[in-house]
């Protein structure tokens, strides 16, 4: 288990993209993990924080949580041509059996050239999809479809 | 499975190159597995892929085996490679059995240029296709279209194309299906789906989809051959690619809803990405409706790539397409979910066949096969890795009979993307290939290191799987020349 200061890391998959995203909060995790999902396709330390995207998503689950607001962010790469290289979750909040995530993506314009285009994320799967509290806070683990 | 047993102590040997997961495997499974390998690529395979088609098997309704496909790898819920035949009544739809590229096909365009013709002007030919076909992450076609063309490309797909000037009738006649599944149903595709539909009708995209030139190097079966338009020495066309972000969309969208009709409907799920919903119910038919219209989408978007690819040839040879010669040879889905009549235990039924990372490889005689090929069987469309051999089989006779009418659908990945470009640079694979005659132009340079020759088995071992199995035969095999990725 590494500590909490590694804000993410990669799993081998042999199709895919597999990831395990740390944070001592729930919020700091599926924050991380965004950036790790934005990390395969981009370099996000080249993005700068032009553009901010509210972002306010919802799930039946807390897992399917996490897919809705990766998803989102994915939607917004390639419909808006956003790259993001800054995430923030403020509140994830449980109501009725449902979830609620707000939270905000800051990045701009994507350029090809300057943001390293490395391997398009086609979706986020439900495959070996976990979000765990761990002794530091929790863990999250996430398999996206490159 | 526990770790330090042999993948092969796992298994029943069936026969050569069959391979048997047996129900005590893993507990709830429904049916065995079946895997086909030969004993040589059988090492290489993930222990975590066979249970991934022990999880399949446990899916109610599923008939006669789980199967895996010689190029099979781990995937995510389905494997890559993955077979399934669901109970049109007491069977269940999952979106995860399709993946989020739906329709993800292959399509061969012959030419009667020969090798030598086409060899000195492959520089020129590559960067002309490179321009007019849009690739990579975030391309938008040379055309948007309107929300009711959008409907009907996803009511009619390859016919819109067709109909619109992107291609011949003919075109239409040699293509899976004719480039269409009838029943799909736009109701249910949302407002994110035809937002990413729009701007995306005539693209590649990215990852391992690509357009190829290559050559004929080899002839196996002269009599196919004739019927399918190929000869030695001769130039071909082979575009893969799929229903871009609107199919991804509709995928995330519906699995998110067969999450909650799993639990609906009281279905133990091994893992959640085999969301699924029985057969019947609205949430698999509004899925099926959807996913139809995705899948016409990529026949449409494989159509329009064929015309612009046409386009560049005429001109860079200074000729005409009937002058040419270029004919589309077939087009095959290799991520789809099907209604297809097969025997089982005898009878003839009606079921779902799901093939994720699988082609339809159908006999000759079987009514859905073109009249064209009636004679010799489908023609069934496997691309190598970048720079290593594609094949052309036909289907086989026994390919109803022991995979409900399906064979693989490439050479299989056995290398992780990440560990691909720590092993290889870009810009050296490049090099080397560009050493045996190949061109490459890219879009992103990372993608060519993710996508070399050494990260994939070897297409011709997986090919004489099938061959062996007489699952499909072989009829052509084409060695590449230039290749074009997003």
């Amino acid at each position: 288990m590494p500590s909490t200061e590694v804000k993410y890391e990669y799993l081998e998959h042999t199709a895919d993209a597999k990831f395990r995203a740390y944070g001592k909060t729930k919020e700091d995790a599926f924050a991380n993990a965004a950036e790790a999902m934005f990390n395969v396709m981009i370099n996000t330390s080249k993005v700068d924080c032009k553009h901010r995207e509210d972002i306010i998503v919802n799930a039946p689950e807390i897992d399917e949580l996490l897919v809705e607001w990766l998803s989102e962010l994915l939607f917004l790469f390639e419909v808006d041509f956003l790259a993001f290289g800054e995430f923030k979750v403020e509140n994830i909040t449980e109501k009725d059996g449902e979830f609620e995530l707000s939270g905000h993506a800051c990045g701009e314009e994507i350029d090809l050239e300057r943001h390293e285009i490395d391997t398009e994320v086609k979706a986020v799967t439900y495959n070996d999809l976990r979000v765990e509290e761990t002794e530091n806070g929790y863990m999250v683990q996430v398999t996206v479809d490159t | 499975m526990e770790s330090g047993n042999k993948i092969t102590d796992l298994l029943t040997k069936i026969d050569d190159n069959i391979w048997e997961i047996p129900e005590d495997y893993s507990p709830g499974m429904n049916v065995p597995g079946r895997i086909y390998l030969s004993d040589k690529l059988i090492r290489d395979l993930e222990p975590e892929t066979l249970d991934q088609v022990a999880n399949v098997a446990k899916l109610p309704g599923i008939q006669k085996f789980s199967m895996a496909m010689p190029d099979a790898h781990l995937g995510y819920g389905f494997p890559i490679g993955g077979v399934a035949a669901f109970d049109e009544e007491e069977g269940v739809i999952s979106p995860g059995g399709v993946g989020f590229d739906i329709n993800c096909g292959v399509r061969l365009l012959r030419s009667n240029l020969t090798v030598d013709e086409v060899r000195p002007k492959m520089k020129e030919l590559t960067e002309r296709m490179f321009e007019a076909v849009p690739s990579g992450v975030g391309s938008k076609s040379r055309l948007r279209v309107t929300d009711s063309e959008l409907d009907d490309i996803f009511l009619h797909g390859s016919k819109w194309a067709v109909e619109n000037g992107y291609g011949e009738k003919t075109d239409l006649e040699h293509c899976e299906g004719g480039g269409c599944i009838e029943g799909g149903d736009v109701g249910n595709i949302s407002i994110k789906a035809r937002k990413r539909g729009r701007p995306q009708a005539g693209t590649l995209g990215s990852g391992n989809h690509f357009l190829e030139v290559q050559y004929v190097d080899k002839i196996y079966d002269q009599e196919a051959a004739d019927a399918f338009g190929l000869e030695e020495g001769q130039v071909s066309f082979m575009i893969h690619c799929g229903s871009r972000g609107t199919g991804h969309q509709i995928c995330t969208d519906n699995i998110k809803t067969m999450s909650q009709a799993s639990k609906k409907y009281g279905i133990q799920l091994p893992d959640k990405q085999l969301a699924c919903a029985p057969a019947q119910s609205e949430e698999a038919q509004n899925y099926f409706g959807s996913m139809i219209c995705a899948a016409n989408y990529a026949w449409n978007n494989r159509q329009m790539i064929t015309h612009w690819t046409r386009d560049v040839i005429a001109d860079t040879f200074r000729s005409d397409i009937d002058e040419l010669g270029l004919e589309l040879v077939y087009d095959v889905a290799h991520n789809v979910a099907k209604l297809e009549e097969h025997e089982v235990d005898g009878k003839k039924k009606n079921v779902y066949v799901h093939r994720k990372g699988a082609t339809r490889a159908f006999p000759k005689g079987h009514k859905e096969v073109p009249l064209k090929y009636r004679d010799v069987g489908q023609p069934v469309l496997i691309p190598g890795s970048m720079g290593t051999a594609s094949y052309v089989l036909h289907g086989g006779d026994r390919s109803m009979d022991i995979s409900f009418g399906s064979a693989c659908h490439g050479a299989g990945r056995v290398m992780s993307r990440s560990h691909a470009k720590k092993e290889f640079q870009g810009e050296d694979i490049k090099m080397q290939l560009e050493k045996r005659g190949i061109t490459v132009r890219s879009a992103h340079p990372a993608v060519i290191a993710e996508e070399a020759p050494g990260v994939y088995k070897s297409s011709s071992e997986v090919v004489n799987v099938v061959h062996e199995l007489d699952i499909a035969r072989k009829v052509a095999k084409m060695m590449p020349m230039g290749v074009i990725k997003g």
